[in-house]
């Protein structure tokens, strides 16, 4: 009977999860998934003949407070911090779970396959909670977004990955409990060294690898304590992770391996950059903005991580209305890999309240360009940078691009000239079509939607 | 068949499953998708309450709450914020009075 419950609650995910691909039924899978949830944790309570109460209803509330708290309070902007953090604890409690079968078993008369499991989900765990709340403090920008490199770091890395295996061993040839919490302090390091080279713009690509392997660490935790509702949910959440993992490499052209090693945008990477100090580019104001896009048929918005850090997102929302309002037909372009982690973009333009109609993705967005008057680049650099379709010595040569050079007039709102998170230099910028706007996103948005109504 | 081979057959299916079932997912969905996902990941809950509820010693009781904490973080922040994030993915037809 419990074991048929479990299984309805592992239905209700699937089913959850099918719901979730679709716009209307969204919303409606995610409660099926969270009812599916609160039935397997009935069930897990009510099954569990549990002594300590006291522990895990303070445990409960404790939980619920802060994922209330967190949940309500967060920004649309701020959600990949959240998903990374979310990602890390669901990590760190199953490398918890095999800790406390640790504890109690001692290791003493453990089957070997029983170890094995527990060596896993403790490793995955581990790594993912370090390795998210790094995520984490470079999102926030508690510490520097771009990639920390320094000389013999890979000799580091295979060195602790080498001990984690080694530490491994030794538990399975017998190893008592102190190997136990050196394999467990080995794999938080290790989450730490496997995330900090590597660069903001690539935050889309990590967050969605510890996405799949906090399922892969309540996967291995349900091999641990025996319960097939884990390893399900965990298979499904894996897959889910890995789906978007892959996605995430394609749009950048890259392989993971690349993202996770290769510490792009490194001091290495900035081919390019000397000669290009001194080209002219054409400085734009408010006004030119508002004549550009006043008297346009259609404009194109492509939105960057710029857009989010500005909070911009209703302030385009607004010049996007004032323009319809004209008969200016207005689209916005979404690179797949824009912002922080996949589809931030899409929920700051939700949030906004711009339809979701009006977002087109890579493939449906680019043939369009040609047709397009007027293209706004918002905060956006390394997606529309042309080199990578024509410099094969680029760093970014291949990876797919939105080709608004194509279009009329580009205008691309920037703070400086800096160089993108990747120090290479857009070639976009000092094209004779383009028009430079430096500002802050949503200063620049107010300045030209004011500058609007006298056009 | 050994319960770890049922296990490993379990995981397999189910991963199966799973990329069958997210494969198609439109990219204005993809944040929710993961959030939700991440959500769903939570499951290592009922383990947790498990063992924070029969943990015999003192440390196992320990590991087991702070287990509890981090999974139920996990499952009600999850959810919740994916609910309020697509309760704005609506048309504007659907969307009923007030913003």
């Amino acid at each position: 009977m419990i074991e048929l419950l479990y299984l309805l609650a592992a239905v209700a995910f699937i089913v959850g999860l099918k719901r979730l691909g679709g716009p209307r039924t969204a919303r409606s899978g995610n409660r099926i998934a969270a009812a599916g949830m609160l039935l397997a944790l009935v069930v897990a309570l009510v099954d569990a003949d549990i002594l300590n109460w006291g522990s895990v209803a303070a445990g409960l509330a404790v939980g619920t407070i802060l994922g209330v708290w967190g949940a309500v309070r967060v920004q649309m902007t701020a959600m990949p911090q959240m998903v990374a953090v979310f990602n890390g604890l669901g990590g760190i409690a199953s490398a918890l779970v095999s800790a406390v079968a640790v504890v109690e078993s001692g290791l003493i008369d453990t089957p070997i396959e029983t170890t094995i499991t527990i060596i896993i989900s403790t490793l995955i765990g581990a790594v993912t909670f370090t390795g998210s709340f790094v995520a984490f403090a470079k999102l926030q920008g508690l510490v520097t977004g771009s990639p920390l490199v320094f000389p013999g770091q890979q000799f580091v890395n295979a060195t602790l990955s080498v001990i984690a295996i080694g530490s491994g061993i030794w538990l399975l040839a017998g190893g008592d409990e102190s190997a136990y919490w050196f394999l467990g302090a080995v794999a938080l390091v290790i989450g730490v060294m496997a995330v900090i080279p590597i660069g903001g713009a690539d935050m889309p690509v990590v967050i969605s690898l510890l996405n799949s392997f906090s399922g892969l660490a309540a996967a291995s935790a349900g091999f641990v304590v025996g319960n097939n509702a884990l390893i399900i949910g965990g298979a499904l959440v894996g897959a889910a992770g890995l789906i978007l993992t892959v996605l995430m490499t394609k749009a950048m052209n890259r392989s993971l391996g690349n993202v996770l090693f290769a510490g792009f945008g490194g001091t290495d990477a900035i081919a390019g950059t000397g000669d290009t100090a001194t080209k002219p580019v054409k400085r734009a104001t408010a006004e030119d903005v508002a004549i550009a896009l006043g008297y346009a048929d259609s404009v194109m918005v492509v939105p960057g991580y710029g857009l989010a850090v500005a909070q911009a997102q209703h302030a385009v929302r607004k010049l996007a209305s004032a323009l319809e309002e004209r008969g200016i037909d207005v689209h916005y372009a979404i690179h797949p890999v824009a912002g922080r982690m996949p589809g931030h973009m899409n929920v700051l333009l939700a949030e906004a309240d711009v339809p979701y109609e009006q977002l087109l993705d890579l493939d449906q967005a680019d043939p369009q360009f040609p047709q397009t008057d007027v293209v706004l680049v918002l905060g956006a650099n390394d997606v529309v940078n042309p080199s990578a379709r024509d410099d094969p010595g680029s760093p970014i040569y291949g990876m797919p691009i939105l080709n608004v050079d194509r279009a009329g007039t580009v205008i691309v709102v920037k703070r400086s000239l800096s160089p993108g998170f990747a120090g290479i230099d857009n070639p976009l910028f000092y094209e004779d079509n383009t028009l430079m706007f430096f500002a802050d996103a949503k200063d620049a948005l107010e300045g030209a939607l004011s500058a609007l109504s006298q056009v | 068949m050994s319960i770890l081979i049922v296990g490993i057959t379990v995981f397999v299916l189910a991963a199966f499953v799973g990329l069958e079932v997210i494969s198609k997912v439109p990219p204005t969905l993809h944040t929710p998708l993961m959030s939700g996902a991440n959500a769903i990941s939570g499951i290592t809950i009922i383990a947790a309450v498990t063992a924070a509820g029969l943990g015999s010693t003192t440390m196992a009781e320990v590991l087991g709450f702070l287990a509890v904490v981090a999974a139920t973080i996990n499952v009600v922040g999850g959810f919740l914020v994916t609910d309020r994030m697509l309760q704005m993915f609506r048309r504007p037809g659907e969307r009923s009075g007030q913003k």
